[in-house]
């Protein structure tokens, strides 16, 4: 019998083609692929239903190595292609890997905007801090005064919320989590993918090499480790003040709304105009039924 | 515990075992785990190393790492999942196979 990292390792990856792969020893792109894999095993999704787009960046490496129908696409519009797949193929479960920069920097109109729209996709952030890939320059997401190849003296602006933005735009389901809780990590990736609408899954990684060595945090081991201890529960945290919560990250399911899918609306709304124009017929009834079904 | 000799096969072997060798019983239903490193993908990163409940894993000079005492694995996972490069499998061992398993 197969162990279940060999199933990963056989029937998800690329594994015989592209392994080794680029990512820098103890990077937490891989971790959080693992979890993704194993989510995606987990709710016995056919590898042929599964979509995984990504923008530019360290993550956006990950579509190379999942061997599920994958698009590597331009820096910051994931999202974009992810929408159009969806509304193509309103069937195929359509997961998009953006980095921070990639999502809230060059791509953050069209983040808010997916958020807002509302389709059923699942947008995975990798919040590492930093521009990892070009050399370690400030993004959004570079907290207060901390050290980048832009910032030598101390970052001057303050940082993004992702969690909490996407869950202004009007995303229906975001969570949060670290690579360090990769169990957890899992779980929530599970609740995001298996959530009908917009769902947003912001995962704190490790980046030891750009950001963590600048900002003297130590290397892999011990960035990893201080998630752990810097993580609090959601309900625990909603009993803390705002000065405890200061430099903790908030883990769990932030937000869980339940709206209407826009691609659902929007068959609906074609319907009613076909009926109304008295043009509907039982062929084109089922057609329309059978194109828009997801 | 693998180099005890096979009992004859009686309907309860296990109550007999219990009666005389009460120690050896508790290790023989302790489960058991192998875990296999694959060199080829390892980085020597030591997330591994460091995040070992029981602390087994060890690394050598070039940071690769390694277990010498097997036995002492709890079958968690935890550097399973937490392997950014896919390569550590960890299996159960079945001791009452064959003498030679797990090596």
């Amino acid at each position: 019998m197969l162990e279940r990292a060999e199933i990963v390792r056989k029937e998800y990856l690329r594994h015989d083609k592209k392994f080794p792969h680029v990512w820098c020893p103890g990077c937490g792109n891989g971790i959080v692929m693992g979890a993704l894999l194993r989510a995606i095993h987990a709710l016995e999704l056919s590898k042929d239903e599964v979509v995984l787009a990504s923008g530019i960046g360290c993550s956006g490496r990950m579509p190379t190595y999942a061997d599920f129908n994958t698009i590597h696409t331009t820096h910051g519009r994931a999202l974009t292609f992810s929408t159009g797949i969806k509304l193509a193929k309103p069937e195929l479960t359509v997961l998009t890997v953006m980095g921070d920069g990639d999502s809230t920097a060059i791509g953050g109109n069209h983040f808010i905007h997916a958020a807002r729209r509302n389709l059923n996709l699942t947008a995975i952030i990798i919040n590492n801090s930093t521009y990892g890939m070009t050399g370690g320059q400030y993004s959004p997401t570079t907290p207060f005064g901390s050290i980048s190849a832009t910032s030598v003296y101390g970052h001057v602006e303050h940082a993004f919320s992702i969690a909490e933005l996407a869950a202004t735009a009007g995303a229906s389901f975001v969570a949060r989590s670290t690579v360090y809780h990769a169990t957890h990590l899992e779980e929530m990736l599970k609740l995001a993918i298996k959530k009908r609408g917009f769902s947003v899954m912001e995962v704190i990684s490790n980046c030891h090499v750009q950001y963590g060595k600048k900002n003297k945090l130590g290397g892999a081991v011990q960035m990893i480790n201080s998630y752990k201890d810097n993580a609090v529960k959601v309900d625990k945290a909603a009993k803390m003040s705002q000065e405890e919560l200061e430099g903790k990250i908030t883990i769990g399911v932030l937000a869980d709304v339940d709206k209407p899918v826009s691609t659902e609306v929007y068959r609906q709304v074609v319907k009613d105009a076909q009926k109304k124009a008295g043009k509907i017929s039982k062929e084109t009834d089922k057609n329309g039924v059978k194109r828009y079904e997801e | 515990m693998v180099n005890k000799t096979n009992t004859k096969p009686t309907p309860k072997p296990k109550k007999g075992t219990t009666a005389t060798k009460p120690s050896q019983t508790k290790k023989k239903e302790k489960k058991l785990y192998n875990v296999i490193f694959f060199k080829n993908w390892c980085k020597s990163c030591g997330i591994c190393t460091a995040l070992c409940v029981k602390q087994i894993i060890k690394s050598d000079e070039t940071g690769v790492p390694y277990i010498d005492d097997m036995d002492s694995c709890t079958g968690c996972r935890f550097c399973e999942i937490h392997c950014p490069d896919f390569a550590i499998t960890i299996k159960s061992r079945h001791p009452e196979r064959r003498e030679s398993n797990g090596n």
